[in-house]
């Protein structure tokens, strides 16, 4: 158990996220606008695989905004959904894909992974999801350490997940810039990036920062934790006034400071705040916080006290990224319950979606929603599989900026697409077929479209 | 308003009284899972009398007996939780909850081997982590003791616990043994290192190292613990994953005519014919399929299948959060069925298997006449998530369906109080 409690606790430790100003911009955007160029750098490379129209007939298609069509069809086209509504005539050279008796939805987006960052195999040397040097490190960015051969990506991508957010950990109060990326296999991460999406920002409430710097100068403690995090944002507002200000009279811009530009995107709206925390009280405390210094908090990550405070993240607009049953393994995840995703999807313009910060998880994100579904039925919530499939597409990509990219099956955007065998909502789904701005590239049945990482060539031995 | 009124007393419903005494039950027409070579009874009864089954078949009388019509709702065994600490730790993060490994020594460099070490001796009834495990269909768990630092690769002893609040464990003790690269710090960084060890403590069990050399390492009480297994045909459930580990594991237990079991076996596919030959019960987490570590390169979600496939029985645990998310195990079973498994072979790994494999299949395991009524009603299939279970009966008793979980839920599902109204804080909510 202890090794396992390692696992969890080193886990639990990880977490960040990006806003995006989507535009319809064509693939390898690069959305360099930050006033100090910061996103310019390391810019997305992503190319779309190119493909031919593919018409999937007469499935159930659960569009991502609420909408559930029976035997509809969905055309995608040019990278993008072209059109979903009954009897749609296939463009010449199209695909056809019979989708009667199987469902289907967008591509799944998880907003909390730490593929690459801790991939597998968890050897000592892959180890880079935690920058614990210090408890305030925002100048550090997830996409440098993430190792694209990691193979949870491709097991993920046979779960349907099409995009996903990669997070520094949670060992830091400020942990750093996450990435978002298209799970397509690539040699670089630059490669996956996806194009245009905003940067995210990992921070942590609680146990995991003040366990780890302790006894190591601190925080020690959660009032410690506050102190770190309002001494990081007052520097940050002082270099937002002098850069502001810099631009204004036409005066030299201070140092760029890697620390200083990453809050400083934070408080002009243009990175997007994730934060790791369980209780309602300190969710109730970081609300402060961004009120304080006039910064919006996107998602709370984990949150297994989120129920104790649902109506207040919906009143103000933030998302909470929960697990569907996961509790007790230390004392800050002690009051979690399996309803925490129902309550928190009750209140009007909720914000609900289920997270992974697995490895295995990320493969099965459709079934922590049934489980989250079939535990607010035994409360008398009755959630439907419209509703609930937002927990995994529409409000994850809300949640990453992305909403008007992807996350719905809506004509315009990304063809990111999942057919499975039947409803998704069950421990018996398959994705049968995933793609990704129109190409599959993924196929249960055609082992020729199954990615298959460096790492894994050529071991173990015949399989 | 009306709506949360209903959700409310619909949870006050669900409030059975605590302590319920066993009363003579008749389940009337079940889809009865009987787990046993009876297979499913569509339309089936079940007759509970003093806490044990007393008759299944159909038109049974009542004679007194008070009647549940299950309206063909599945009926199973109460399931196995996995090889779990429930009970033996309450926080994860929290030492001073934990009770499941015992360091003596140091530190790795300091081995103390105690197979004495009898962890049901620390198991905690009152336990939180109980009733959350019950409202999964949850009744019985292998507890286990863990190798670590400053004891060594023989963890101790564990044992099956039923969930209804009794203090003792049933049947066997159970002796746990890590091998492979997560236990080779503990045998001086190798896993060979693990053999030379295994070796010597065969040799300490049959004297043939005294019990005051200085290279001995077992007490007294160790050796005569170690000859039960050894000698004797106590059940020794290894934690490997490596198949190259496991074929070494094979040839060491049939040289010494050992009963054992592996929890993992992330790569035991491999070797499937042989474990089926030598009758080792393997028990898989079937969702591990990454390449966690080297030892488990192989991974695959066709672990449980290819097992069943080639005669190995299989049963599941599971390497995440094993004690708290106990629930979990049947998830697991259910994806090595979308994988492959006979869905009856899923079923049997969390009520058959495990009660055969650890002595206790003559009381639990399985529906059938005498044994004991561990018994879960389901609103649909059992092995899946979009499923729960809607009661629980251990030893006959109706459990209630109730936890510290599904209070926080009530206390919580309803809208703030309003204190300019006079309504109280939710800290005065009434407890149930």
């Amino acid at each position: 158990m202890l090794r396992t409690l390692i696992a969890v606790l080193a886990t639990a430790l990880l977490a960040s996220c990006a806003p995006t100003r989507a535009t319809r911009a064509p693939a390898p955007a690069a959305a360099a606008d930050d006033a100090d160029g910061a996103s310019a750098a390391f810019a997305s490379t992503y190319r779309a695989v190119s493909a031919a129209p593919v018409l999937i007939s007469g499935a159930t298609v659960l569009i991502g905004d609420g909408q559930r069509l029976e035997g509809a069809d969905v055309l995608l086209q040019d990278g993008r959904i072209a059109a979903v509504g009954r009897q749609l005539s296939a463009p010449a050279g199209a695909l056809r894909v019979d989708g009667t008796g199987k469902w289907v939805t967008p591509g799944l987006i998880d907003v909390h992974s730490h593929l690459g960052v801790y991939p597998s195999p968890g050897m000592r040397a892959h180890s880079d999801g935690n920058e614990m040097t210090a408890p305030v490190t925002p100048n550090v960015w997830a996409e440098h350490s993430v190792w694209p051969q990691d193979p949870g990506f491709a097991t993920a991508l046979a779960g349907g997940i099409t995009t996903l957010q990669i997070l520094p950990g949670s060992a830091n109060l400020i942990g750093g810039r996450g990435v978002t990326l298209k799970n397509v296999a690539a040699t670089t991460v630059q490669d996956m990036k996806f194009p245009g999406a905003p940067y995210g920002l990992k921070m942590a409430c609680g146990e995991n920062p003040k366990r780890v710097y302790g006894q190591r100068g601190g925080p020690a403690t959660r009032m410690g934790n506050v102190a770190g995090y309002r001494a990081a944002f007052i520097d940050a507002a002082e270099y937002a006034h002098k850069r502001q200000e810099a631009a204004d009279k036409g005066k030299d811009a201070p140092k760029r400071d890697l620390k200083l530009d990453t809050l400083a995107g934070v408080l002009d709206g243009d990175i997007l705040v994730h934060i790791h925390c369980y209780r309602a009280d300190e969710m109730a405390q970081m609300l402060d916080l961004a009120r304080e210094f006039d910064f919006r908090i996107t998602a709370f990550h984990h949150g297994v006290e989120a129920y104790k405070i649902a109506d207040r993240l919906a009143a103000e607009g933030v998302c909470g990224a929960l697990w569907a049953d996961w509790w007790g393994f230390k004392m800050e995840a002690f009051d979690g319950i399996q309803e925490n995703i129902a309550l928190v999807d009750r209140p009007a313009r909720s914000c609900a979606i289920v997270h992974s910060d697995s490895e295995e998880g990320i493969q099965r994100l459709n079934q922590e929603a049934a489980k989250a579904i079939a535990a607010g039925q035994r409360a008398g919530i009755e959630i439907t599989p419209e509703r609930a499939i937002r927990w995994l597409t529409a409000n994850a990509a809300r949640a990453l900026g992305i909403q008007d990219r992807t996350g719905t099956l809506e004509p315009g955007k990304m063809a990111d697409v999942v057919l499975w065998n039947g409803t998704p909502f069950s421990v018996y789904a398959h994705a049968e077929r995933v793609w990704i701005d129109g190409a599959l590239l993924y196929d249960r049945n055609d082992p020729a479209r199954q990615p298959v990482s460096d790492f894994m060539l050529g071991q173990g031995g015949a399989r | 308003m009306n709506r949360w009124l209903t959700i409310g007393l619909f949870g006050f419903a669900l409030a059975l009284p605590l302590g319920a005494a066993a009363q003579d039950l008749l389940i009337r027409n079940a889809t009865v899972y009987t787990a046993s070579s009876h297979g499913t009874l569509k339309g089936a009864d079940v007759l509970i009398r003093a806490g044990r089954i007393a008759a299944v078949g159909t038109g049974l009388a009542a004679g007194g007996a008070s009647v549940l019509d299950a309206q063909g709702q599945a009926l199973t065994p109460a399931l196995f939780g996995g090889i779990t600490h429930i009970g033996l730790e309450e926080v994860s993060g929290e030492a001073a909850t934990r009770d499941a490994g015992l360091a003596l020594g140091a530190d790795a460099h300091h081995m103390v081997v105690r197979p004495e070490f009898d962890v049901t001796l620390a198991y905690n009834p009152a336990s939180v982590l109980l009733p959350v495990a019950r409202m999964g269909g949850i009744g019985f768990t292998l507890l286990s003791a863990d190798a670590g630092a400053g004891g060594s690769i023989v963890g101790g002893q564990g044992g099956i616990v039923r969930l209804d609040g009794s203090s003792d464990p049933i049947g066997p003790r159970v002796l746990f043994i890590s091998l492979g690269s997560s236990a080779a710090s503990l045998t001086g960084t190798s896993r060979a290192g693990q053999w030379l060890l295994l070796d010597r403590f065969v040799a300490e069990t049959h004297g043939r190292i005294p019990v005051d050399s200085p290279h001995a390492r077992l007490t007294p009480e160790g050796r005569r613990v170690m000859a039960g297994y050894i000698d004797r045909g106590g059940r020794i459930v290894f934690r490997v994953e490596r198949a190259a580990d496991i074929r070494q594991l094979l040839a060491w237990s049939q040289r010494h005519h050992l009963e054992i079991a592996i929890a993992g076996g992330a790569e035991a596919w491999q070797l499937a014919a042989q474990l089926a030959a030598a009758k080792v019960p393997v028990f898989v987490d079937p969702l591990a399929n990454l390449p966690s570590d080297f030892d488990q390169i192989g991974a695959t979600m066709d672990n449980a299948a290819r097992l069943h496939a080639a005669g190995v029985e299989v049963g599941f645990s599971q390497a995440g959060d094993a004690s708290h998310n106990a629930r979990k195990l049947r998830q697991l079973a259910g994806n090595a069925v979308a994988n492959g498994l006979p869905w009856e072979a899923g079923l049997a790994g969390l009520t058959r298997v495990p009660a055969e494999a650890f002595g206790v299949a003559g009381q639990l395991g399985s529906i059938e006449v005498g044994k004991r009524a561990d018994l879960v009603l389901w609103n649909g299939d059992p092995l899946d998530v979009a499923h729960t279970a809607t009661q629980i009966w251990l030893g006959g008793i109706a459990l209630p369906m109730r936890s510290r979980q599904t209070e926080l839920r009530d206390r919580y599902m309803t809208p703030p109080p309003d204190r300019a109204a006079g309504q109280l804080p939710r800290a005065y909510s009434p407890r149930r």
